[in-house]
């Protein structure tokens, strides 16, 4: 019987495998993203140069060589190197404030739908000021205040941008609870949490999820923003960091594409996959969007 | 001692309207291994009646008098928490429409056994044991627990309904239309199934439903509601032969009979009242033919005509007089 029930779980990823493939824009997006996973894990260990090796003043901005594919900072620093250790805190930072934000807008948003009234009403005003706050300032003042360090980026990406999620995943609530599994539920004596974990939960999952593949994009985003405006952890080279840097000494004015142009491609790209993702995901999961 | 005896139940709702009185003045009993078929138009508080049973009323309804007494313990006066003990161990409910009673994304097994482990505090690991037996008691087969309700036909999902029912070994079971969304073949099975049950676990089985050709075959008794009132309640036998309401008698006419004559199919005149203003005297009287004076002006008794045949109508003796 098991091995049944693994076949058709088999069978199921397949489909799931199958309708990502036939899908062009998610088949894109899932390609550039695994190559950015990829070289985020191995890439600094390829890579000869580590971002602390500082050069001499006569490798200083250098354009590409064969010994520095992508030439050197205004440090003497491989822009290869940093670009790669920039992906390993790029991502990072996307995906651990994606799930930061993932919890706090499916908790408050299936604890509005679900309860209604008065705690819906306070919830969803919250949400509101959330939603509506200009979050580049408010994210700066809460950077600025809590200090620059990778943690807490991720701390202030994550609680400032759940609000898109929280509305979403309140009106599939509030259709969900009505329908009659939960009155059936209800009867049987289960409690609130119980119902709100087994049933709703499970339900609107499928939103949770494709939200959450574009809310990874504009983490990666604000985080980069953050970091160019100086608000980064400096102890670390992330893509943001890289272009402040790259700013500061003028690279653009100075010609040196090669130190200023990698971060900002791949932060396109990164973030490109994300969206490309995301909607395709959105098609797959919602019937009602898939081409027939 | 009865099973369950409902007495002079009344549930009302209050709206921004006004009130409803959805049920008003309703008494019944069911005995261990009986079954009590409730009958009536959309609207006229059958479902309202059953699940009052079960305290499982929206928050606008209340019961506003009457007793429901289950084995001689009145469930009315019973709070929200220790009604919660005897729902599902003693009365459980088999919804109408199986197809949106499921969770479409939890496996049949998980709901079936979710009643087990919040009722009985077995462990999840038994509870999906139980779950198995109780599907092989409704004629699926048990390893089918691993599948989720899309995996299932109508007729099968009621089933589950069923065996969801049966999980905490109910003395009642409340069958809210369970075949309504069923065609006639699948509707037999499971009235069969739910025959077999009863019989086999002496359980009381009311069926509501707005089908009295239903009725007819599985049920004891037979309560006929209109507007909230029982209007006629005796075994199947004197409703269908001994009918002694009018409304009973249009109920009867709007289903084709095989074995008799053709004859056009007859609907009842009119729609049923609107709840918020029932009208004065006997509320069926706009829609009913032999209507009097007297019918406009007072409600009607029920009054006992044979022995546990009640009718509530003026015109009873006209209505026999005509048979």
């Amino acid at each position: 019987m098991s091995s049944a029930k693994s076949m058709m779980r088999k069978r199921k990823l397949k489909e799931f495998a199958g309708s990502l493939r036939r899908n062009k824009m998610a088949m894109t997006g899932t390609i550039i993203l695994t190559i950015f996973i990829l070289v985020a894990i191995f890439g600094p260990i390829v890579v000869p140069f580590s971002t602390l090796d500082f050069g001499d003043a006569e490798d200083m901005m250098q354009p590409p060589s064969s010994e520095h594919l992508l030439g050197t900072d205004d440090m003497g620093r491989d822009v290869l190197a940093n670009l790669m250790s920039g992906a390993r805190i790029s991502l990072l930072c996307g995906f651990l404030a994606t799930i930061i934000s993932m919890v706090i807008g499916t908790i408050i948003g299936i604890a509005s739908g679900y309860f209604g009234k008065a705690i819906d009403n306070v919830l969803m005003r919250f949400t509101d000021f959330f939603l509506v706050i200009p979050w580049l300032p408010l994210m700066m003042v809460l950077a600025a205040i809590l200090g620059t360090s990778i943690w807490n980026i991720i701390f202030v990406i994550g609680i400032t941008s759940w609000a898109g999620t929280a509305r979403v995943v309140r009106a599939q609530t509030l259709s969900v609870k009505e329908r009659q599994f939960v009155e059936r539920t209800v009867s049987i004596g289960a409690g609130n949490i119980h119902i709100m974990i087994r049933h709703v939960l499970p339900n609107v999952f499928p939103l949770i999820f494709a939200n959450t593949v574009l809310i990874a994009a504009v983490a990666i985003t604000s985080e980069t923003t953050l970091s160019f405006l100086g608000l980064g952890d400096t102890t670390r080279a992330s893509w943001g960091m890289m272009l402040h840097y790259a700013f500061e000494s003028g690279a653009a004015s100075s010609g040196a594409w090669w130190y200023y142009l990698p971060p900002g491609l791949c932060v396109v790209l990164v973030v490109l996959s994300f969206a490309l993702m995301g909607y395709a995901f959105d098609e797959i999961m919602n019937p009602k969007l898939k081409e027939r | 001692m009865k099973l369950l005896e409902v007495k002079n139940l009344r549930t009302y709702f209050t709206i921004s309207q006004g009130t409803v009185k959805a049920v008003d003045d309703v008494s019944f009993d069911l005995d261990h291994g009986e079954a009590l078929g409730i009958v009536g138009e959309s609207g006229c508080g059958k479902t309202t009646s059953a699940l009052s049973i079960a305290k499982l009323l929206p928050k606008e309804g209340k019961i506003v008098g009457g007793e429901i007494l289950l084995e001689g313990k009145d469930l009315a006066k019973l709070s929200d928490e220790e009604i919660q003990k005897h729902r599902w161990n003693d009365v459980s409910i088999c919804f109408q429409g199986a197809m949106n009673a499921l969770n479409p994304v939890m496996k049949i097994g998980e709901q079936i056994a979710e009643a087990i482990v919040l009722h009985h505090k077995s462990s999840e690991k038994d509870a999906m044991k139980k779950a198995a037996e109780l599907l092989e008691l409704v004629e699926i087969p048990g390893e089918r627990i691993n599948n989720y309700p899309h995996e299932f036909s109508g007729g099968m999902k009621q089933r589950v309904m069923i065996a969801m029912a049966l999980a905490c070994d109910p003395k009642i079971i409340i069958g809210d239309e369970p075949t309504t969304a069923l065609d006639v073949m699948v509707q037999a099975q499971i009235l069969n199934l739910l025959e077999r049950l009863r019989t086999e676990f002496d359980m009381g089985f009311i069926l509501i439903t707005h089908d009295l050709s239903i009725l007819a075959e599985t049920c004891d008794k037979i309560a006929v509601m209109y507007a909230g009132r029982i209007v006629e309640k005796g075994s199947s036998e004197d409703i269908f032969q001994r009918t002694g309401h009018p409304y009973t008698k249009k109920l009867i006419k709007c289903f084709p009979d095989i074995k008799g004559n053709k004859r056009m199919m007859e609907g009842i005149p009119g729609a049923p009242p609107n709840m918020l203003e029932i009208p004065p005297g006997c509320p069926f009287h706009p829609r009913c033919e032999y209507a009097e004076e007297v019918c406009r002006r007072s409600m009607p008794d029920a009054i006992e005509r044979d022995r546990g045949h009640f009718v509530a109508c003026h015109r009873w003796e006209v209505m026999r007089s005509e048979r």
